[in-house]
């Protein structure tokens, strides 16, 4: 098969403030593929995938040097809309956010932006994200609760069809079963599975046997640099580096 | 288990400044209510005063603290609100930014006569609204602002930066993610602490003394640009300045009492909306 880059990553370093959080950091992510980032706390994971959607933007004094590149487009050229990108690359956060509004108004945020759906498109589309995110046989008679009232897994699972409901082409995923039981991951781990066929996943997790289980590609960080990155089995069975080995095996982290 | 000696003479101390605290306002509440309870009837609160103000109502006074109270309210919100967004979402943390805080936070100390002479400079004679409720309304606007800023901002504070995210995770510009996904959040939090900055301003008397409240109208204002009467005025006038202040003693109480009322009125609608925002955000 014939293997695309989505999101080509060349020579990214990345600061905050005067702190070098990400140091020369070059990654090809291949469009419908999960491609999985491990390693200690701190070692700048959740930082690069918050550089993926310019999500950095946000925080104070931080700035990035060196290419991102998402279909061959750099997404830090000063004619790119950041609200363009992060419309092309959605997000799921570690701890589930889901607003303080209804199960159905949380997934239509995104749709309502800028196009004002009819009442039945939107529910449609609603409904859709909702299927895509393997929860609408759960919340369908559920739709006008508060999103609050629904449990940990499924705010989760809801925080995923909200993004799943603009239609992005990448979704970025920062620990997204950290908080959740066996089972509730274990839903969120089979729903990647689905995902992948359409979308283009990058997912952050500190669970060794989660990143073997989903992801096609594995990215091991430590201290802000990306020390390997192989096939998922290659990298669990074989790894290149022998701080790779360590960590995987526990050795260390 | 037992307590040491410290521990004893430590709470002593504290629930003994509790109970005083606590004595002492009761004992004010209790006198004024007391003594002016007599005084309020039907004809208290709709008629005009008469006689030389010996008898008769303070209508014209609750009008005129109603009125200008709502000018107040229409020029300092707004205001107040916007420059809390621009403050706690768009301004970059600098030095400019301390100071303007900063200076937000003096502003709310000064005393309210400074207030009262700088509206009689710029409203009064400069903008020439005249002694007028238009130039007293603004004048208390100017002095409850810092108080509105500060409320908005608290309040925007305690709106989850996860709202923020995750509207521009899904391509909201930083305007829609505030306008759909933290003002409304935040708005019951800032209606709370502009209702007690409104409560602090409409007891004021010192704003107002020279840039429109009146010692007595005939008649009730007519347009903003009218002189009018306000009841912490009025009890001033009747506690001080009146030739007959024992006359008009039960006067006095009774507009107190009602000027409290109006106060404690205020602040208890700022309680509820408080308690109804946190219902709302539980979910």
């Amino acid at each position: 098969m014939e293997q695309k880059i989505k999101m080509f990553i060349r020579n990214l370093n990345f600061y905050y403030g005067n702190v070098l959080a990400l140091k020369n950091v070059n990654l090809d992510i291949l469009t419908n593929h999960v491609t999985a980032l491990i390693g200690p706390s701190g070692c700048g994971k959740t930082t690069f995938l918050r550089c993926l959607n310019r999500m950095n933007d946000v925080v104070e004094g931080a700035r990035a040097e060196g290419q991102i590149l998402l279909d061959g487009k750099d997404i830090n050229s000063p004619e790119v809309d950041p609200v363009q990108i992060r419309r092309r690359i959605g997000m799921v956060f570690q701890k589930s956010n889901p607003f303080p509004k209804t199960v159905f108004e949380n997934v239509a945020y995104g749709l309502r932006i800028d196009n004002p759906y009819v009442k039945a498109e939107l529910t449609a589309r609603v409904e859709k994200s909702l299927r895509d995110a393997a929860l609408w046989e759960e919340v369908k008679d559920r739709l006008n609760d508060r999103a609050f009232e629904l449990s940990g897994g499924q705010q989760q699972r809801l925080c995923i069809a909200r993004a799943l409901a603009v239609e992005p082409e990448v979704i970025l995923m920062d620990e997204p079963a950290s908080a959740l039981d066996p089972i509730a991951t274990l839903k969120i781990e089979e729903l990647i599975q689905e995902l992948k066929k359409k979308y283009t996943i990058v997912i952050v997790t500190h669970n060794m046997q989660q990143a073997a289980r989903v992801s096609d590609y594995t990215a091991f960080f430590y201290l802000g640099e990306l020390v390997e990155v192989d096939r998922t089995e290659k990298i669990f069975t074989r790894p290149g580096l022998k701080k790779t080995e360590d960590y995987i095996t526990g050795r260390f982290g | 288990m037992i307590k040491s000696w410290s521990e004893r003479i430590g709470f002593f101390l504290l629930t003994l400044a509790g109970i005083l605290v606590l004595f002492i306002l009761s004992l004010i509440l209790l006198d004024i209510f007391s003594k002016g309870i007599k005084t309020i009837s039907l004809e208290f609160l709709t008629q005009p005063p008469r006689e030389g103000m010996t008898k008769g109502g303070i209508f014209p006074a609750i009008l005129g603290t109603f009125v200008v109270s709502l000018i107040t309210v229409i020029f300092a919100v707004p205001l107040g609100m916007f420059a809390a967004i621009y403050l706690h979402e768009y301004a970059r943390p600098g030095k400019m930014t301390r100071f303007i805080r900063l200076s937000i936070r003096n502003l709310s100390g000064v005393p309210s006569i400074v207030y009262g002479l700088f509206g009689v400079a710029l409203f009064v004679q400069m903008l020439k609204f005249g002694t007028s409720i238009l130039s007293a309304g603004l004048t208390l606007g100017l002095l409850t602002l810092p108080w509105t800023i500060t409320a908005c901002e608290e309040a925007l504070k305690t709106v989850p930066q996860s709202y923020r995210e995750g509207a521009f995770a899904l391509g909201a510009t930083k305007w829609y993610a505030i306008r759909t996904n933290v003002l409304p959040y935040a708005v019951p939090g800032m209606l709370t602490g502009v209702i007690l900055g409104l409560s602090r301003a409409a007891g004021e008397t010192a704003p107002i003394l020279f840039t429109g409240a009146a010692f007595f109208l005939p008649h009730l204002p007519k347009s903003l640009f009218d002189q009018f009467m306000a009841l912490p005025y009025h009890l001033y006038i009747l506690a001080t300045q009146h030739q007959a202040i024992e006359k008009v003693r039960p006067i006095a109480y009774g507009t107190a009492l009602v000027l409290l009322g109006l106060i404690f009125l205020l602040n208890l609608s700022a309680v509820w909306i408080r308690y109804r925002y946190r219902q709302r955000m539980r979910g």
